[in-house]
């Protein structure tokens, strides 16, 4: 092992995408060969749970956490992670917020576990059978971590020093961030403050996107398979459920620029608490009709406001989760 | 005291119409359950979703919002976007699991004291009915994560 420092970079509860976006950020991966030792990275490099436990408090100097903490085994290694790592950055939509499998805490396991090994149409399960957290077998005994019912952030689970949000963060960002950590390593430079997120704009994604903002009157939503958008004019405006307004910019509104809405993965912008709450905010004020029954009327044609308004934040959001 | 539920609860109240309303409930010493605790707002449009999410998320039992009447709102269309804004948002809330009955939006002038005794007083006995909601509280997979206030952030030492 050299002198360089030392990275490590873990999946929770996530899908593999920030892994992805970090190699997107193409040739700045050699300066991070350059820079860094890569000490633990499950999809890049064979390094097991027990190497990291080897590790002094704070060898790591830079830790990249992605992903929501799930189950056990999620939390397990958070706590590790933080306990080894100088700096622990919560990366990507699903650390930051909970993310796309934040959606689970409007149900429960169990719940979710009837519909996928019973309930679901495709499923044939006549005796019931489901995954066990604990097999004996000849050779010893088997074990699953325990699935939550509540999925949670990595800042609910441990401290974390950065959050960089985004599903995936785009590959500038991650760039940036990692230049700005280095130069601090080195000495060249110095590290934002504690609890800061990096790689993002002050402003909302509406300010980012390229398209003709007018007066937003909609009497209707639309959905992207109903019709062929304007290219030039606002989404939110033709009646498309556009979470631009509640969305933190950094990512250069990829998305609106070509032609798909915002889902809102990079969260709630400076200085608001509950992303989804604004949505709906913004939404039912925009809605065009002369009597608070019409606008109802036409609010009650959305099918799934928790789900569009808290696509990446539910477990960040102030309920966090449905009550059962 | 007796062993009955007290329900929390939150009342958002415009102060052009209903929290007078409120005042002249009390200045004509109309008799009404104690459990609402009002807090005033220039107009109910102001409200936002995140105060109510706030309130159920810290611990009430069930919120109001009273606004001026339709038409008299001190500027001019506030309560047309509280009322345009409140169906989607209860839609959201139930959703989410809460009791319909735990949410109300009311219009109270300043001139009804005693509707609004009489809208306070229903409002606590359907949700003493309803019980407590409990948003605060800890699941009993949350109580296992020894320690940790469920929807705080973390704070503790980072190593140097």
């Amino acid at each position: 092992m050299t002198d360089k420092f030392k990275f490590a970079m873990y999946w929770a509860g996530s899908c593999g995408g920030c892994e992805i976006a970090v190699l997107e950020t193409k040739d700045k991966i050699l300066e991070l060969d350059a820079n860094y030792d890569v000490v633990f990275w499950p999809v890049a490099a064979d390094f097991k749970y027990k190497d990291v436990r080897a590790y002094d408090d704070g060898f790591i100097d830079v830790c990249l956490f992605n992903g929501c903490i799930r189950n056990s085994e999620n939390e397990e290694i958070a706590h590790l992670l933080r306990q080894k790592s100088k700096v622990l950055v919560a990366f990507g939509a699903c650390a930051t917020m909970g993310g796309i499998p934040g959606l689970i805490n409007e149900t429960t396991a169990a719940e979710l576990k009837e519909l996928v090994y019973t309930k679901n149409p495709s499923i044939d399960n006549p005796e019931g059978i489901y995954p066990q957290e604990k097999l004996e077998v000849p050779e010893g005994e088997l074990e699953l971590p325990h699935l939550y019912d509540t999925v949670r952030t990595l800042d609910q689970t441990v401290a974390v020093d950065y959050y960089v949000p985004g599903c995936p963060p785009e590959a500038h960002q991650i760039a940036a961030v990692l230049d700005v950590v280095t130069a601090a390593l080195k000495g060249e430079g110095e590290l934002p403050p504690k609890g800061a997120v990096v790689g993002v704009a002050p402003k909302t994604c509406c300010d980012e996107c390229k398209r003709v903002k007018e007066e937003k009157k909609i009497s209707g939503f639309r959905r992207m398979w109903e019709f062929f958008p304007d290219p030039e004019k606002c989404l939110l405006e033709q009646g498309v459920v556009c979470m631009g307004p509640a969305t933190r910019a950094g990512c250069g509104a990829r998305c609106t620029n070509v032609g798909m809405p915002c889902r809102g993965c990079y969260g709630p912008p400076e200085g608001v608490v509950d992303q989804g709450a604004k949505m709906l905010s913004t939404l039912a004020s925009i809605v065009d009709a002369p009597t608070p029954e019409e606008i109802a009327e036409i609010t009650a044609t959305l099918p799934d406001p928790v789900g569009t308004f808290y696509r990446f934040g539910l477990a960040s959001s102030l309920l966090r989760r449905a009550k059962v | 005291m007796s062993d009955q539920f007290e329900p929390r609860l939150i009342g958002f109240l415009c102060r052009w119409c209903s929290y007078n309303g409120a005042d002249l409930a009390g200045t004509s010493r109309m008799k009404y359950p104690p459990n609402l605790v009002p807090i005033k707002t220039n107009c109910s449009g102001r409200v936002d979703p995140t105060h109510i999410f706030k309130a159920f998320a810290e611990g009430a039992d069930g919120v109001l919002i009273a606004g001026c009447h339709p038409g008299d709102c001190h500027y001019i269309n506030g309560n047309y976007r509280t009322a345009g804004r409140f169906p989607l948002m209860k839609k959201m809330l139930e959703q989410l699991g809460l009791e319909p009955g735990r949410i109300r939006l009311e219009w109270v002038s300043a001139a009804e004291g005693d509707k609004f005794a009489r809208v306070v007083t229903e409002f606590t006995e359907e949700v003493r009915a309803l019980g407590p909601l409990g948003w605060n509280t800890r699941t009993p997979e949350e109580q296992a994560h020894a320690g940790q206030a469920s929807s705080d952030r973390v704070e503790e030492a980072v190593p140097a």
